[in-house]
């Protein structure tokens, strides 16, 4: 460990508002310490706004260890910056040179309206699971947890994708502003176990939909799987074409039974 | 701080109404005797639910499933950012899946025990009949928890306990639970049965005619102010660790929903008890925002020490075993460094404080692998550890393949928060308190692996029972009007302190106070607490607080986003709960679980209870703004676990 200090120019997207002009700033930001993380930065950055008058730039963050998905913001044009498999909270300040200049912007995508400066709107997520995110199991009871085993590469696959955190980041790094990474690993996560084959195709298909009234197509240009924080894989998001591809006949004979 | 005992007024605020019967009873005998509400009827009810963290989460989802109509808060921008979702180790149950002599017993006694026989029994006991039910219910719900080849459940033993109950999901437990919980709230939206509202922060309780009627919330949007009635509130609105700035809880986490309903006439119980785990990254800077923690399980195999010489400055690598001291195998030799969270916690801080800390600041301890990658190999350090070391590496810049991990105690949980009763509702009829923000069940310490048990125990199993046996009662009523005096005035409040926040237009940041607040309840009510150290820190508070609403600066405007606002509101209420909690410590004379006081410790160092005094659950009503809070007892009585001192010899 090695601590320094480094000088560093900021080029900040500030929006005041939904639907106000948005325009880049730039900020001096002299004497970063490197132990930092890239949001104790802007904490210091925000400090000496405050200090001089100016409204402090606003990000979405919150657990600060990678886990909860609220931050994220496009740094030096990619999403969750240089450090592959890392959150933008987990990202150091020692990753940086000193006269370096940052370029932060937020998310950005048509289904992720900005909110303010950095921060957007991504309830687009929540209507995709709402749409079919879920198993169908009534609370309060359930057979008991070992009559329903699961191998453990089954298990072990489905919680791969299940590490997910809903950063969107997948979707602020797609050309398309596909969503398809969160949905596929969702869908790979219920559909690979047990639990999850009653509603394995009516779910493929109510979520790839909802997806679709949301977001843009993909176009297999990969760029979701190299910003995941997670390392989410994009074999998921063949898994849940091909899935959906059979939901359209198995969804259409249960119809034409039921009928 | 002057104390009002009063027993008489105290027993009647705080009836427990703990059932009668043997304890392994006593749930079963109450969800009988219980009143039912028709199917039919449920859906004339409205609850509101605060929070969305496994608590409430899994309330919505269940009280949405029973039909009746829910309205849930969350300050997030998606249910699923609940710091819940953090949670690193696992969840506990009663399975005994390794016959290995568990029991629904064992848990209640462990957890008892663990809590220094500071919670009340018959809590605990249902507490650990549910645990397996949790198991059941969020594996039938997909939660990709960790398997055996022969694809059953596996479990490791956890946090020092001496049987393998606890269930996990690689080292994100948390997140895959709450995963479920807010999938199946999901699915109740979808169907109408939760109302959700993001980016909401609730401001204030409304109480009408004594009972909770609902709440006031800003919209962090747009920061519109809208009142919401209900039958019922149910506040899972976590812990209040933040009060001391730099703790493992997420930035937002924060004591304004209890500390406002508080102020409404909700009791505050044993807010000196806070936990405070051994195992997190040392601060780095001043500028250090949050502390990461670092799991428990690192200490199986690592070792903790220091150098003998405090002016030691050669790498660790080069220090000869002669000149180290591995303090807790030195002090605890039958336990060594697998002592509890407090105990393990202390003795750093001895260390530090005798200036034998390490790492650039001095302000930590090593914990060291080099001894067991050599008797293990480094793939099995890797299998064990590998995504904890990923993650230490990232932080610091630092392998721990390669050199010790420098780990220092941190503000973890809070085991303190607003008094329930058996059903867990407040002294506020109507009010529901679940998960971290109540004080139910860890005592004065709580077990690892069982924060995540309790808050889907409370919001699964027992609150759509308890929630249902009140509004029975109501049946025919309506929730009143959001018109009705009471919201207008809780309005009126909410928008006069945002506009006292924005117009102060002073020269300091909401940061810098949060931070020198911290700084003293650390320094004073941190690890190790004495008179003189509490009652300095009842001193200092009110000057910084008065500086805080002479010298704040909030800049921008009520009506957009505005996080220095938010914060600003969180840190106001901080300074008010500080003073509760310490002056909480102050008048609790013992040493039990997280709360240390210097004065009272055997002659060995360890924690001293006075259970002929103390064996009681301290409640606090709010007097009024410059008034002493009262206190009320409620007595604990031990009939099936007797209180014994710990010893980790």
């Amino acid at each position: 460990m090695s601590e320094q200090v480094i000088n560093l120019t900021l080029k900040v997207w500030r929006q005041p508002g939904p639907d106000a002009e948005g325009e880049f700033k730039e900020y001096d930001a002299p004497g970063i310490n490197t132990e930092m993380s890239f949001l104790e930065m802007l904490d210091v950055v925000n400090e000496r706004l405050i200090e001089r008058g100016e409204e402090p730039i606003a990000f979405d963050h919150d657990c600060r260890e990678g886990i909860c998905g609220s931050c994220g913001m496009i740094i030096n044009g990619q999403a969750h910056g240089p450090m592959r498999n890392t959150a933008t909270c987990q990202l150091h300040m020692r990753k940086f040179a000193d006269g370096d200049t940052i370029v932060i912007e937020p998310f950005r995508a048509t289904a992720f309206p900005v909110i303010r400066d950095l921060v957007v709107n991504r309830s687009a997520f929540d209507r995709i699971i709402e749409a079919g995110g879920y198993i169908t199991a009534p609370t309060g009871s359930a057979p008991e947890a070992n009559l329903i085993p699961v191998p453990k590469e089954v298990a072990d696959t489905a919680f791969d994708a299940a590490a997910c955190i809903g950063c969107g980041a997948c979707v602020a790094a797609c050309p398309n502003g596909a969503a398809q990474l969160f949905t596929a690993a969702k869908v790979a996560h219920l559909n690979l176990l047990p639990q999850g084959q009653p509603e394995r195709w009516t779910r493929v298909q109510a979520m790839v939909d909802e997806m679709e009234a949301h977001f843009g197509s993909c176009s297999n240009h990969r760029e979701c799987e190299a910003v995941c924080p997670k390392g989410i894989s994009i074999d998921f998001i063949a898994m849940m074409n091909r899935d959906y591809l059979k939901a359209q006949f198995k969804n259409r004979r249960l119809a034409s039974q039921s009928g | 701080m002057t104390l009002t005992d009063t027993p008489g007024a105290g027993s009647s605020l705080l009836d427990a109404r703990i059932p009668d019967g043997p304890i392994h009873e006593k749930w079963d005998n109450h969800r009988f005797s219980m009143k039912l509400v028709n199917p039919n009827n449920k859906r004339r009810f409205e609850i509101i639910i605060v929070g969305t963290g496994l608590a409430g989460a899994s309330a919505a989802a269940t009280l949405g499933e029973l039909g009746y109509r829910v309205k849930v808060f969350t300050y997030h921008d998606s249910p699923r950012r609940a710091h819940s979702i953090a949670a690193q180790g696992g969840i506990n149950a009663a399975k005994n899946y390794r016959n290995d002599g568990d029991s629904i017993h064992r848990l209640f006694y462990d957890t008892v025990k663990g809590g220094d026989y500071r919670a009340r029994e018959a809590n605990v006991y249902r507490l650990a009949q549910v645990s397996v039910e949790i198991i059941d219910q969020c594996v039938a719900q997909g939660v990709p928890f960790a398997r055996e080849y022969g694809g059953l459940l596996d479990n490791r033993s956890f946090g020092g306990a001496q049987v393998s109950r606890t269930f996990y999901a690689r080292g994100q437990t948390g997140q895959q639970l709450l995963l479920g919980a807010y999938q199946a709230m999901a699915r109740q939206v979808k169907l109408g049965t939760v109302e959700l509202h993001t980016r909401s922060e609730m401001l204030d309780l409304v109480v009408v005619d004594g009972r909770a009627a609902g709440i006031v919330v800003r919209d962090m949007v747009t920061g519109e102010i809208t009142s919401h009635a209900a039958h019922a509130v149910v506040l899972c609105t976590g812990g209040y660790g933040n009060v001391f700035f730099l703790s493992t809880n997420a930035k937002a986490s924060n004591t304004t929903a209890i500390w406002r309903a508080h102020k409404k006439g909700a009791l505050f119980a044993n807010p000196c008890y806070t936990q405070i785990h051994p195992t997190c990254i040392p601060a780095s800077d001043e500028f250090q925002s949050k502390l990461t923690l670092m799991s428990e399980s690192l200490r199986n195999d690592g070792r903790i020490w220091v150098p003998v010489n405090p002016d030691d400055t050669r790498s660790p690598d080069q220090i000869p075993e002669d000149e180290r001291d591995y303090f807790l195998e030195r002090m605890y030799p039958a336990f060594g460094n697998l002592v509890p969270r407090d105990v393990a916690s202390r003795a750093a801080k001895r260390m530090v404080d005798e200036g034998r800390g390490v790492g650039p600041r001095k302000n930590g301890v090593y914990l060291d692998f080099a001894g067991a990658i050599e008797r293990l190999g480094r793939q099995v350090i890797e299998e064990r550890y590998g995504n904890l070391f990923e993650m230490y590496d990232r932080i610091t810049d630092e392998s721990p393949y390669e050199v010790p991990m420098r780990i220092y105690p941190a503000v973890h949980y809070t085991m303190g928060g607003l008094w329930v009763d058996y059903n867990l509702m407040s002294t506020i009829p109507g009010l529901y308190v679940a998960g971290e923000a109540n004080f139910s069940d860890h005592g004065a310490n709580r077990l690892g692996a069982s924060a995540l048990m309790q808050g889907l125990a409370d919001g699964y199993f027992i609150l759509p029972y308890t929630i249902g046996d009140y509004l029975a009662g109501m049946l025919g009523t309506q929730a009143p009007p959001t018109d009705h005096p009471a919201f207008r005035e809780a309005e009126t409040g909410v928008r006069d302190m945002t506009q006292r926040l924005l117009s102060i237009g002073g020269t300091r940041s909401v940061d810098w106070f949060h931070r020198e607040l911290g700084r003293i309840c650390w320094e004073y009510c941190g690890m190790a607490r004495s008179r003189e150290g509490l009652e300095k820190a009842l001193s200092e508070i009110p000057a910084l607080e008065a500086e805080f609403w002479n010298d704040l600066r909030v800049l921008g405007s009520a009506d957009t986003l505005n996080q220095s606002l938010e914060k600003a509101g969180r840190v106001a209420d901080y300074f008010e709960f500080a003073k509760l909690m310490i002056g909480d410590a102050l008048h609790r004379e013992e040493s039990c679980g997280g709360h240390f006081r210097v004065e009272h410790q055997t002659e060995d160092g360890e924690a001293q209870r006075n259970d002929d005094d103390f064996a009681y659950v301290a409640a606090w009503e709010y007097a009024g703004p410059d008034r002493d809070p009262v206190l009320h007892k409620e007595p604990l009585e031990f009939e099936y676990v007797i209180p014994t001192q710990r010893s980790y010899k």
